[in-house]
């Protein structure tokens, strides 16, 4: 009984929290408050790459300290294309998506060799020789960034320069990916790989050779943010080095575990609520991270489970 | 000879300066039911282990079937047909029963590059897993999550992932650790029912339950198999009388 | 040559200054298995405790010894506030926790000391070139840096290996139960390492921050550094913290004052002085790849818990 009505709290939350996204431009259209659309397009963006993060933190338990690198990547391919003169969609996302999944190949063969805090600093040093090698393409601006000047043509089946348009296509991807991962998680494959977590010795004495699919997990986690990027610098219309930096890895980190840790929607909610929280306390008062930093201690001593534990969610513990 | 379905010949291990397994021979044949004693230290975890393929043995060869599984790593021993409980629980935790046994059998069904279909409502992977929980008397509670489970009933998951894991020889280390009189006295039914279907490699400091249970005994000493018999043999044996049961009778009487 | 030799120094000065922020971070990671993002931070405080206090005193070793007394305090009083309440917990838990502790203290010193940084100035008597060999100078300060580094080192390595302290450490390391067993007030040992672990931050910042500015964020790319150094060191492990920040602290700087002129024989002169600098800072992840992927455990394991 208990657990039943804790569980419509939930679905209720989550049923809200979809509409209103979905209401979003409409809102914004009827008010003429253009800048709510520019920060919740920029939420599901987040919203997307931390879903993908969730997938391999919070079912996989692999805790990549360099998630951001993907954003990086996916926006970089779409900027140096661009750069170069190639501004066609069809081929400035596949290139996105391909050189993600081949990034996170490498990266997760040999981190995976590697457990626990080792694995964190490992991901985190991948991510930051990303870091270091954007700053050094001097033809790609270097330090300063790139501006993207056209962003990706789809060739008039979607333009991505309406902010309403493009404010769709992210919710629509966002959706997406939750589904893709809800899928995969409650697949075979995602047996496998939340028993890895759960155990991961045992899965390997009745048989299962974790690495290899632990290491799938990894690339279609890292894909999912390679898109996000491309999405990201076609929202700024620039790229640069600091997206790609370890503060933004932690971010993301925080957004999952705000949200709650294997969760679907819980990344949602804790980019939602990370983003609008920085944006209100940052009105409030110039110093809002001097408010933010404690209420993530606090979160983490007090509130096990993020926003989706609140909301009733059990947590595997 | 022909009729051996694990031959292990002349395994030795040390670490460091500790013999833990020092030219150990033994087979366990089709249908019997083989338990392994010894005392504390005696090396008979070690032992299991690396007939599991979790620790590899400095010299010395593991054959299953005829067949030499030496170099195998454990995913490609399990799927063999050599399904092993442990002695601590290990279990998913945060999983329930149900799921917990079938991952066993998950593992084998074929490679698990499937993404797409729930796997919780794959007949091919649940009913087997229903069979072996049913089979050792958890049918009722196969939807409870591990973790809220008593330790006697992690024990019997424990049995019920070896069944799933389609085993031609269960290795079961210490089935009995900590349970109480009720609890080991339904394992004791519970085995002497497996053994009609399984070859069996049993250790156990159960020396009741050995004695019951047990086609052929064999007693190892630091790392060293000093008999393997008949339980009467193995009762009547000097050498282990010394080494082992008198020992054992004597620390029984303390406590 | 002469080059060479000064960049040499200027490796083994940066590696050493390294070391004393890896130290602080393997003792806290070894013993409570706490990941602690936020001792970049006290990094950062010494160094601005130290400006205040050397322009208030007017002396540079007045301001430098309050500097370590005032970051020993705050570290102590960050463990008892938060960080003790984080022992257990998991890893993910700290990165968390401690990533806020980061954004509050930026703040804090944006808020109290503004955002354009303060420099810490030399002290007069430590401006001077010394000969160090015969017609090779170099710098009085990079020197005593090296100097005072050692003797910490050599001052650590007495107190984890020679005292009854030091004892309680390693055997914490290597198994946390055993202390609580031995009847150790483990609260007041786990404060006083975390204590110790500030103050020698709080060190390496001061000693920096005539080199470089003391301004906001300064503890970030040194704490990943830091990080690096006890990953390819081991973790928990004071001698392997030693020889990976030496090796850190080498490679980093000889990288960047030579690989420019390599790379020039290469590559256009344009693209080698981008270049150059990008490669040089990645040179230390790549040495971290390459240890954990032949050795996932780092140089040094500590012994295994």
């Amino acid at each position: 009984m208990m657990k039943q009505s804790l569980l419509s709290v939930r679905g209720i939350a989550i049923a809200i929290m979809l509409l209103l996204l979905a209401l979003l431009p409409v809102y914004s259209h009827a008010t003429g408050n253009i800048f709510a659309l520019t920060l919740f397009t920029r939420i599901l963006i987040y919203a997307l790459a931390a879903a993908s993060l969730n997938l391999i933190m919070g079912f996989g338990g692999m805790m990549s300290f360099g998630h951001a690198a993907y954003l990086g990547i996916g926006g970089y391919a779409v900027g140096i294309l661009a750069h170069e003169g190639i501004a066609s969609g069809f081929v400035q996302w596949p290139v996105a998506i391909a050189v993600s999944a081949l990034f996170a190949l490498v990266i997760g063969a040999l981190s995976l060799r590697t457990r626990g805090v080792y694995f964190i600093m490992i991901t985190l040093a991948f991510a930051q020789m990303a870091y270091y090698i954007a700053a050094g393409m001097a033809r790609y601006g270097g330090d300063d960034g790139l501006t993207i000047y056209k962003r990706s043509d789809f060739a008039g089946l979607i333009n991505l320069s309406d902010k309403v348009q493009f404010y769709y296509l992210c919710f629509v991807l966002l959706l997406a990916a939750i589904y893709l991962i809800y899928r995969i998680v409650n697949s075979r494959f995602g047996m496998v790989v939340q028993g890895a977590r759960s155990n991961e010795k045992r899965m390997q004495a009745i048989g299962f050779p974790t690495y290899r699919y632990q290491l799938t997990c990894f690339v279609i986690a890292g894909t999912l943010c390679g898109i996000a990027g491309a999405l990201l610098a076609n929202n700024t219309d620039f790229v640069s080095p600091a997206i790609m930096y370890w503060t933004r890895s932690g971010d993301l980190m925080v957004m999952v575990i705000l949200g709650g840790m294997g969760s679907l929607f819980g990344p949602v909610f804790g980019a939602i609520v990370l983003l609008v929280l920085e944006e209100l306390l940052s009105q409030f008062t110039e110093y809002w991270q001097i408010i933010l930093g404690p209420m993530l201690l606090l979160i983490v001593l007090f509130a096990r489970g993020g926003i989706d534990g609140m909301l009733g969610r059990r947590t595997h513990d | 000879m022909t009729d051996a379905l694990l031959q292990v010949k002349n395994l030795s291990k040390r670490f460091g300066g500790i013999v833990a397994t020092d030219d150990l021979s033994l087979d366990v044949r089709q249908g019997e039911l083989h338990a392994l004693i010894g005392p504390n230290g005696a090396g008979k975890t070690t032992l299991i282990t690396q007939l599991t393929g979790q620790l590899t043995p400095d010299s010395g060869a593991v054959l299953f079937a005829g067949e030499d599984i030496s170099s195998l790593p454990a995913y490609q021993r399990s799927q063999l047909g050599l399904a092993r409980s442990f002695q601590i629980t290990s279990l998913f935790l945060d999983m329930t029963a149900l799921d917990n046994v079938a991952l066993a059998v998950q593992a084998h069904a074929g490679h698990s590059f499937r993404f797409w279909a729930p796997a919780r409502g794959e007949a091919e992977l649940r009913d087997p897993a229903r069979a072996a929980l049913a089979r050792v008397g958890l049918g009722e509670r196969m939807n409870v999550r591990a973790a809220a489970m008593s330790h006697g009933e992690h024990r019997l998951i424990e049995i019920a992932m070896a069944l799933a894991a389609k085993p031609r020889l269960l290795l079961l280390d210490e089935p009995m650790a900590g349970l109480g009189p009720e609890e080991s006295a339904r394992m004791v039914t519970l085995l002497r029912e497996l053994k009609r279907d399984y070859a069996v490699l049993l250790v156990e400091h159960d020396m009741e339950a050995v004695f019951a249970l047990a086609d052929r005994i064999t007693v190892l000493v630091y790392g060293r198999a000093i008999a393997t018999g008949a339980p009467d043999a193995i009762r009547a044996n000097e050498d282990v009388k010394r080494a082992y049961l008198g020992e054992q009778k004597a620390v029984t009487r303390h406590g | 040559m002469l080059l060479f030799i000064e960049q040499l120094l200027n490796g083994l000065q940066f590696g050493l200054l390294l070391f004393l922020l890896a130290a602080g971070l393997t003792l806290v990671f070894g013993i409570m298995d706490m990941v602690n993002l936020a001792h970049g931070s006290l990094y950062m405080m010494g160094a601005y405790f130290a400006a205040t206090f050397a322009a208030w005193t007017g002396s540079f070793i007045g301001g430098a010894l309050l500097a370590l007394g005032a970051t020993f305090l705050l570290g102590i009083a960050l463990e008892f506030i938060a960080l003790r309440h984080l022992y257990g917990r998991d890893h993910l838990d700290h990165v968390l926790a401690t990533f806020g502790l980061i954004l509050f203290f930026n703040e804090l010193v944006r808020l109290v000391w503004g955002p354009g940084g303060l420099s810490l100035p030399l002290p007069a008597w430590l401006t001077f070139p010394v000969q160090i060999l015969p017609g090779v100078y170099y710098s009085a300060y990079r020197l005593s840096i090296i100097v005072v580094s050692l003797l910490v080192a050599g001052f650590l390595y007495v107190l984890v290996m020679r005292t009854r302290i030091g004892m309680l450490i390693r055997a914490g390391a290597s198994n946390r139960e055993m202390i609580g067993a031995l009847g150790i007030n483990i609260k007041l040992l786990f404060m006083l390492v975390f204590g110790l672990g500030a103050a020698l931050a709080a060190l390496a910042g001061l000693m920096q921050a005539p080199i470089l500015t003391v301004q906001i964020g300064m503890g970030e790319n040194i704490l990943i550094l830091a990080f690096v150094i006890i990953v390819i060191g081991g973790i928990g492990s004071i001698r392997g913290a030693f020889i990976a920040a030496v090796l850190v602290g080498l490679i980093d700087t000889l990288g960047r004052s030579f690989l420019p002129d390599l790379l020039r024989t290469i590559l256009s002169s344009t693209a080698a002085s981008t270049a150059a600098p990008a490669i040089s800072s990645m040179l230390i992840y790549l040495l971290m790849a390459v240890v954990l992927v032949v050795r996932p455990e780092g140089l040094f394991p500590a012994s295994r818990r």
